[in-house]
């Protein structure tokens, strides 16, 4: 390129000004935010979100305490402690998921054999202090009856793939 | 007892109801400045910007005072108290004081000095005090590198303002704002205003880059530089000493933009001769000015990444120096060998 | 009016102070902010004097920029000034001596005002009276007609001293691998972008070749 053109270039500020101009074009696009919390974006049904534990349509807790999510857990966040239930079938007594060690891998959905701890659609649960991330059964429980149509919905989206 | 009255009581009553004329719209330009800045960015980025707090989140500026306020100031432990206080305290003021000779309009001034453009010069130039002194004495390593930074940064970009400033006072002939404004109130050929920004664009460029690199702004924000020195000079502070801070970086870019607009705009002056425009009160048409050259920080700010700490060094010894320099000796030329030499 | 008194003695007791504390301060960098309250005093003075000029350059001069480097040395330093400060009752006689003959000089000259007036008026001889234009013109006038010599002098000296420290400081090393701004700035889409149709199974180097 010819001397004088690379000096015109330089002393006009030609490429600075070419760099404005495209900021000012885009000042009067349309903003591409999704207005969290009044709009939210679509979920997969395979979203791992909050913990929930579901029940059989009947009403019956569908865990039967194998501990395999408590095995295959790699931060060690679920504690299970069981013990025969009167009616002689094998529930647990302490069911605690510590949701401040979870990294939300989804490994205790995946061993469970009767899809019963699963991770739900919901991602707004923060809270204010540490204690309240420290889930229990009921917890759990109540998790599951507030989102098993949500959740009964993405398994069975899930299932021709399982 | 009349002669007490009508010799201190009096004026001192009027000074401060026009220091406070001053600076109340001013802490609210600041104020506001932060929001036009987070919604300029965000359009440029395709964001929405805050949009919560209020219509079209109009309050948040409010909010976030209101959150620092209640936030507890932390002075570290190896921190020199008395200088960790005095920093944030000495920029707020800096930032704030050099609008005493700010004029909004012929004779609407609070003080019409003689030396006004100097003194903005020294205010200016003692900015660089507040950043220093926050990083030495926070006792912290990234904070002392800002400080460094901006030191030699500030003291580097002083030198080409000055000229600029030197280039300006040729074409016045006065050290007046007043004065130099007023030698900018004509028009050539009848219809383009005889604002300095024409015939000294290239100093009215340099000015303006100096100015951000002055202020410590984007694409010349080293001295905060939060990917490599987490927030720079300011990384201990909170709460209010924090938000002087904020209020002290805010105040001076605002200070910039009004020196802009008087030396190279024009102040107060209308820009077409004409009948509507000249009804229009000239504070009015400054503001207009200031807000103009105020966005353009915001704009700048949105396109341009930010300066290699050499790279800003190599634009300012060895580009604007020499540049305003050799403009310096052709307007002096110029001036003289037409015979244009302003005579006061 | 009795204000300019009251801020007269108000600079001057800070001035005196802040200087005493320049000396005293066991922080270093204290002792640095204290001179710069006294070069703002200083300035405070000159004011009062009506030479306004003087003292915005004194402000952008000395607290902008000698001050700043001052500040700059001495954070970067990190002196222990305790241990330094251990030896200077040694000294003591040797600056005595320095602030007697300078305090010697001060009576000097402004005795010799009081002793002979006419001595006041030859030395302010170049200064038309103060009425019709302000003190910075006139301080331009003196300064580029009547001593244009030594103004242009002090600058040549400045200028060699600033030359003398880049060739003193300033080493070429070979083989050093350096930047060039303005080659990399020239660069053009055109010349460093080829597009290039390439057949299946040819590769670029098959079609430049042909």
């Amino acid at each position: 390129m010819s001397l004088f053109s690379r000096g015109a270039r330089g002393l006009l500020l030609t490429e600075l000004l070419s760099g404005m101009a495209l900021t000012l074009r885009y000042m009067f696009k349309t903003p591409v935010t999704v207005n969290y919390p009044y709009e939210k974006g679509p979920l997969s049904p395979r979203f791992r979100g909050e913990h929930a534990l579901r029940r059989y349509p009947n009403g019956e807790e569908r865990c039967i305490a194998c501990k395999l999510c408590e095995a295959i857990c790699p931060a060690l966040a679920i504690t299970i402690e069981a013990e025969p239930r009167e009616d002689g079938s094998r529930r647990t007594t302490r069911y605690d998921i510590d949701m401040t060690k979870c990294i939300y891998c989804g490994y205790c959905q995946e061993a469970c054999p009767v899809d019963a701890i699963v991770e739900g659609p919901n991602f707004e649960f923060a809270a204010e202090t540490r204690e309240e991330l420290f889930y229990d059964k009921d917890k759990l429980l109540a998790n599951g009856d507030r989102w098993e149509a949500e959740i009964a919905k993405s398994l069975s989206l899930e299932a021709p793939y399982r | 007892m009349a002669e007490f009255w009508h010799g201190y009581v009096w004026p001192t009553i009027i000074v401060v109801a026009e220091i406070l004329c001053v600076l109340v719209p001013l802490l609210l330009t600041i104020a506001y400045y932060t929001y036009a800045e987070r919604k300029v960015l965000a359009f440029a980025q395709l964001r929405k910007g805050p949009n919560v707090v209020g219509p079209f989140g109009l309050l948040q500026p409010i909010a976030d005072a209101i959150k620092m306020l209640w936030k507890e100031t932390i002075i570290p432990s190896g921190a020199n108290r008395v200088i960790f206080i005095a920093a944030p305290i000495v920029t707020v003021a800096l930032a704030l004081v050099a609008w005493a000779v700010i004029p909004f309009d012929q004779g609407m001034v609070i003080s019409n000095i003689n030396v006004g453009i100097l003194y903005l010069f020294a205010i200016s130039s003692l900015s660089v005090y507040g950043t220093i002194m926050a990083g030495w004495a926070s006792n912290s390593r990234y904070a002392f590198l800002g400080a460094l930074r901006s030191a030699a940064q500030m003291v580097s970009y002083e030198v080409s303002i000055g000229f600029v400033l030197v280039t300006v006072l040729l074409c016045a002939g006065s050290l007046n704002l007043t004065d130099i404004v007023m030698a900018q109130d004509h028009y050539w050929l009848g219809f383009i205003p005889g604002w300095f920004v024409i015939p000294l664009l290239p100093m009215a460029v340099v000015f303006f880059v100096s100015g951000l690199a002055e202020t410590n702004r984007a694409p010349f924000d080293l001295a905060e530089g939060e990917s490599e020195l987490v927030a720079g000079f300011h990384v201990e502070y909170s709460a209010m000493t924090w938000l002087l801070f904020f209020m002290g970086e805010y105040g001076n870019m605002i200070l910039v933009c009004a020196m802009t607009s008087i030396l190279f705009l024009g102040g107060w002056l209308s820009p077409i001769p004409l009948e509507p425009f000249t009804w229009i009160p000239g504070p009015i048409w400054l503001i207009a000015k200031i807000l103009f050259v105020m966005f353009l920080f915001l704009w700048v700010r949105a396109t341009f990444p930010r300066f290699r700490y050499d790279q800003l060094m190599r634009l300012g010894w060895k580009v604007f120096l020499p540049l305003s320099l050799f403009w310096l000796v052709l307007t002096a030329g110029v001036l003289t060998a037409m015979g244009w030499v302003p005579s006061h | 009016m009795i204000l300019p008194a009251i801020m007269f003695y108000l600079f001057s007791a800070v001035a005196i102070a802040s200087g005493v504390m320049v000396v005293s301060a066991r922080n270093p960098v204290h002792s640095v902010l204290f001179l710069i309250l006294a070069f703002f005093n200083a300035a405070g003075l000159f004011v009062l004097m009506g030479a306004e000029f003087l003292a915005m350059i004194l402000v952008i001069v000395y607290v902008g920029a000698v001050a700043v480097l001052f500040l700059f040395v001495v954070m970067m330093l990190d002196i222990d000034f305790a241990q330094l400060r251990t030896g200077a009752m040694k000294y003591l006689p040797v600056g005595l001596v320095v602030g007697l003959i300078l305090l010697a000089e001060l009576v000097l000259v402004f005795g010799s005002w009081a002793i002979a007036p006419q001595v006041a008026s030859v030395v302010a001889a170049p200064l038309p009276a103060a009425s019709g234009f302000s003190n910075t013109r006139a301080l331009g006038d003196l300064l580029y007609t009547r001593y244009f010599f030594a103004f242009q002098v002090a600058g040549m000296i400045l200028l060699v001293a600033m030359i003398g420290a880049i060739v003193l400081t300033l080493r070429h090393r070979a083989g050093v691998r350096r930047q060039v701004i303005a080659e990399q700035l020239a660069r053009q889409r055109a010349e460093t972008i080829a597009v290039v149709k390439v057949r299946v199974g040819a590769g670029i180097d098959a079609e430049a070749a042909e």
